[in-house]
């Protein structure tokens, strides 16, 4: 049950529509800085597999930059 | 305790959403997440934005607490102040999930038969005034004592130096403070015969150099480091990092210059032999401005009980000054420093260089030291002969770990040597003291009694019958805690403790009185940049906790000193402050009106005319400079500082073949100090859950202990079992070990030695020896 942290840097003049094709992905969460060109983006998947498909789906996003991870968490199932 | 795992699952995604933050942070400086703060906020929510200085560090941040039906829901950093420009570090953001802590004090107990009793405030406060006044009627003035805080709000320090030195007359007042910023304050004093940095943080946005010594400012005062990463990826300025550990400010700075413990007083020396062996004195500003003087050696370390000391400083020449650092040449001291020549000369180009602006940033890496004040001394010189000292952008900075270290513990002097103005040995600070709390003269005694070391010690041997501690924790702070906390059990000494949350101190209380905590009350604080704040109270507290403040003033009315505390429950924070600043009435430290504090984010002392002082000294900033010089140190009587002839000595306790590890204690970004607040908040709880001792992975591996494994850290003192830490946050040089102090059930407290300055009586937490075990 994978937790992770990343940050997002999106390309020139396109922080929202980063922002609002990360918010569409299942598994995802996106805070937006306020006054700088990066976002955080939480994801909180079931699964190794999962978790793996959502970074590939981040990805892919045309206009992301630069996807970097924070930090990963491992909880158990029970 | 049980956590649900959908409740687990929350924290950790808190706990990875603030490592994004804190990560984000480092690399832009001065981000703001506010969407992320105001994101649990209902749409409809009809908030109240109030604003007041963080509870935490002595930065002194602006935070905007948003409250809804009368509960704090939400804190954002405050745009419109100066000191973070609307950041916040991870504490900051998340401080408010303490109050809600299900054991939190809300009700008085008075311990019965060994069993603590809930009891109501006014007769828990009926039974502290009655133990005072007996104590005294039995054993005399000095039998009783209060220790309170950096944390202590300006009138919470003020009517307690009012209650014990105007009213029952005794200096057995001192505070959490002597811990810290002592040595810091007996630096300035003896350098410059004024309190607090001359300089504010807008030295930032000028400095081309940050040199750190012993501080880790990226964990310590995040939102300052912020600003100087910044100013670093800006415009080119620079961090060089001087340290005896490898930290996450070392890996964020230009350089980083790694020194073997105690010998910061040799490089510091090595730097003054450089500058006055290049040319690179600024000898027009040294002639105009400057004095040399020695003082007193072999002073000793204050391990004995009773210890006394008095410096006795005489006047040296520059050329006997010149003589004495022939013993400091880059060559000899890198002998012992393991500072390499060229490093060594390199810190001394930087600070020689008159077309560099430098900045020295300290905190208790230099204050918590056998020989801080001197360590403060040195520095001083440093920025004495260059004359770099009181611009924009040129300056030492003696930073504060408190948030009112510097507005209570100093400026209003809850210490036993100090009065709001000045201090007790002085008779015209006593005259001034008696006139403005309208008490006899004669009854603010005129020799200081017990500083916090000592007056612990005299607690433990029986000498104090009673003790009050207010907003602060010394069962876990305290060096040598093996010995005081015995000693605050002991019978022969009642003690009442004010805390909003019990804590390893409040277990040995006779009675524990339920304290309001921060935004449930009006106050002050000061900052480090001599930024006065102000907040009014935001929330109700749970109960009957009470500010301390109150709590103080209905002891005094109850031991017949009402006639001195006739201030109202309802503006009682206003009437102190309105008494309080008639003592800094004059243009060297005018407090600003409590309406400008009301309308804005803080003021710098002194006020005068309207205007906050940012570079105090010097004349083209400073009203107060009247020598007709472009500079005036008016804090000494003939306008001169003073650059000080102070050697390097060795520390207290060194490694040795029985105990071959120095211990270094410290702090991390999540906790705060002895965690009483911090890990009531789940998730820096979460993020931190427990001490670790820091070791050197080559250590480890000759001792074979790996990461997570415990093992047991041993003094003559006494002992801890913490696991290891290895090549996770920190990196102690080989041969010495790390151990952040926050954790109350992992007591490395019981480890360090009381050992401390002689001048400024603040202990050493930096260095001891000890042996490592496998547990």
């Amino acid at each position: 049950m994978p937790v992770k942290s990343y940050l997002a840097y999106p390309l020139k003049g396109a922080k929202k529509a980063l922002h609002d094709a990360i918010a569409k992905i299942d598994y995802c969460e996106v805070v937006a800085a306020e006054n700088k060109d990066l976002l955080i983006v939480i994801t909180d998947t079931k699964t190794q597999l999962e978790d793996e498909n959502t970074k590939q789906q981040i990805e892919t996003i045309s206009n992301l930059k630069l996807l970097t991870l924070v930090s990963g968490f491992n909880t158990p199932k029970n | 305790m049980y956590t649900s795992i959908t409740n687990r699952r929350s924290f950790i995604k808190k706990m990875a959403l603030a490592s994004a933050m804190t990560a984000a942070a480092t690399m832009f400086p001065g981000i703001i997440f506010a969407d992320e703060q105001e994101k649990n906020i209902p749409k409809d929510a009809d908030l109240d934005w109030k604003k007041g200085p963080c509870r935490f560090c002595g930065v002194g941040c602006g935070i905007l607490v948003g409250v809804e039906n009368g509960k704090a829901v939400a804190v954002k950093g405050d745009p419109s102040s100066s000191v973070n420009k609307g950041l916040l570090c991870v504490k900051g953001y998340h401080q408010i999930m303490c109050i809600a802590s299900k054991d939190r004090l809300t009700h008085a107990l008075v311990k019965k038969n060994g069993s603590y009793v809930k009891t109501p405030i006014n007769d828990a406060l009926d039974l502290v005034a009655s133990k005072m006044k007996q104590t005294i009627k039995n054993h005399g003035k000095d039998s009783v004592a209060m220790y309170t805080s950096g944390q202590s709000t300006i009138p919470e320090g003020y009517v307690a130096s009012k209650f014990m030195k105007g009213a029952i007359g005794t200096n057995n007042l001192d505070c959490n403070a002597r811990l810290c910023m002592a040595s810091a304050v007996a630096g300035f004093l003896t350098t410059f015969g004024a309190d607090e940095p001359m300089g504010c943080y807008e030295d930032i946005d000028s400095a081309d150099y940050f040199i750190t010594w012993g501080n880790n400012m990226a964990e310590m005062h995040p939102v300052l480091f912020s600003r100087m990463l910044e100013q670093k990826n800006r415009r080119d300025a620079k961090i060089i990092d001087f340290a005896t550990r490898t930290t996450r400010s070392s890996t964020a700075s230009n350089k980083s210059i790694l020194f073997e413990p105690q010998t910061d007083l040799a490089v510091a020396n090595a730097i003054c032999y450089e500058i006055v062996n290049n040319g690179w004195v600024n000898t027009s500003f040294v002639e105009e401005h400057c004095n040399f003087n020695k003082g007193l050696t072999k002073m000793g370390y204050g391990l004995e009980d009773n210890y006394k000391f008095k410096d006795k400083p005489s006047k040296i020449s520059f050329e006997e000054y010149k003589e004495f650092l022939e013993d400091y040449t880059p060559e000899k001291v890198s002998k012992y420093s393991k500072v390499s020549v060229k490093d060594i000369k390199y810190l001394a180009a930087i600070y020689g260089d008159p077309n560099k602006k430098v900045v020295s940033y300290w905190c208790m890496g230099m204050n918590q030291h056998t020989r801080g004040t001197w360590m403060n001394n040195l520095v001083y010189n440093i920025h004495l002969l260059t004359g770099k000292i009181s611009q924009p952008g040129n300056g030492p900075f003696s930073l504060t770990g408190q948030p009112s270290a510097c507005g209570t513990a100093r400026e209003v002097g809850t210490f036993t040597h100090k009065l709001p103005k000045g201090v007790v040995t002085n008779e015209k600070h006593r005259r001034k003291a008696a006139k403005i709390w309208k008490v006899p003269y004669e009854r603010i005694p005129s020799k200081p009694t017990y500083h916090a070391t000592e007056m612990f010690r005299a607690v433990d041997r029986g000498d104090i019958k009673f003790i009050w501690t207010q907003v602060t924790n010394p069962l876990v702070s305290l060096p040598k805690t093996s010995r005081y906390k015995p000693g605050m059990q002991k019978e022969s000494c009642f003690v009442v403790v004010s805390d909003v949350f019990p804590t390893p101190t409040s277990d040995v209380a006779d009675v524990i009185l339920p304290a309001t905590w921060h935004i449930e009350k009006s106050g002050l604080y000061g900052n480090s940049e001599r930024r006065t704040q102000h907040w009014d109270k935001m929330v109700e507290g749970p109960g009957e906790t009470t500010d301390d403040a109150w709590m103080t003033i209905e002891v005094a009315k109850r031991m017949g000193y009402g006639d001195l505390f006739p201030y109202s429950k309802e503006n009682h924070v206003e009437e102190i402050y309105n008494e309080y600043r008639q003592f800094h009435v004059g243009k060297k430290h005018n407090m600003a009106p409590l309406e400008v504090l009301k309308s804005q984010a803080g003021a710098i002392w002194p006020y005068v005319e309207g205007k906050s002082t940012q570079w105090r000294f010097n004349a083209a900033y400073d009203p107060a400079c009247d020598n007709g010089k472009d500079f005036h140190f008016y804090g000494k009587p003939d306008g001169k500082a003073v650059i000080w002839q102070r050697p390097y000595e060795p520390a207290a306790e060194s490694p040795d073949d029985e105990y071959p590890f120095w211990l270094n204690t410290g702090r991390v970004i999540e906790h705060w100090h002895t965690g009483s607040m911090t890990r009531r908040i789940p998730v820096l709880h979460k993020a931190v859950p427990h001490s670790y001792v820091e070791l050197h992975p080559e250590d480890a591996k000759k001792m074979k202990i790996k990461n997570g494994e415990k093992v047991k850290v041993v003094s003559r003192r006494g002992s801890c079992i913490l696991p290891a830490s290895v090549n996770e946050r920190g990196l102690p040089t080989i041969g010495q070990v790390f151990v952040p102090f926050f954790d109350e059930n992992m007591m490395i407290n019981d480890v360090t030695l009381d050992a401390f300055c002689p001048i400024s009586k603040e202990p050493d937490y930096k260095k001891c020896a000890v042996k490592i075990i496998k547990a």
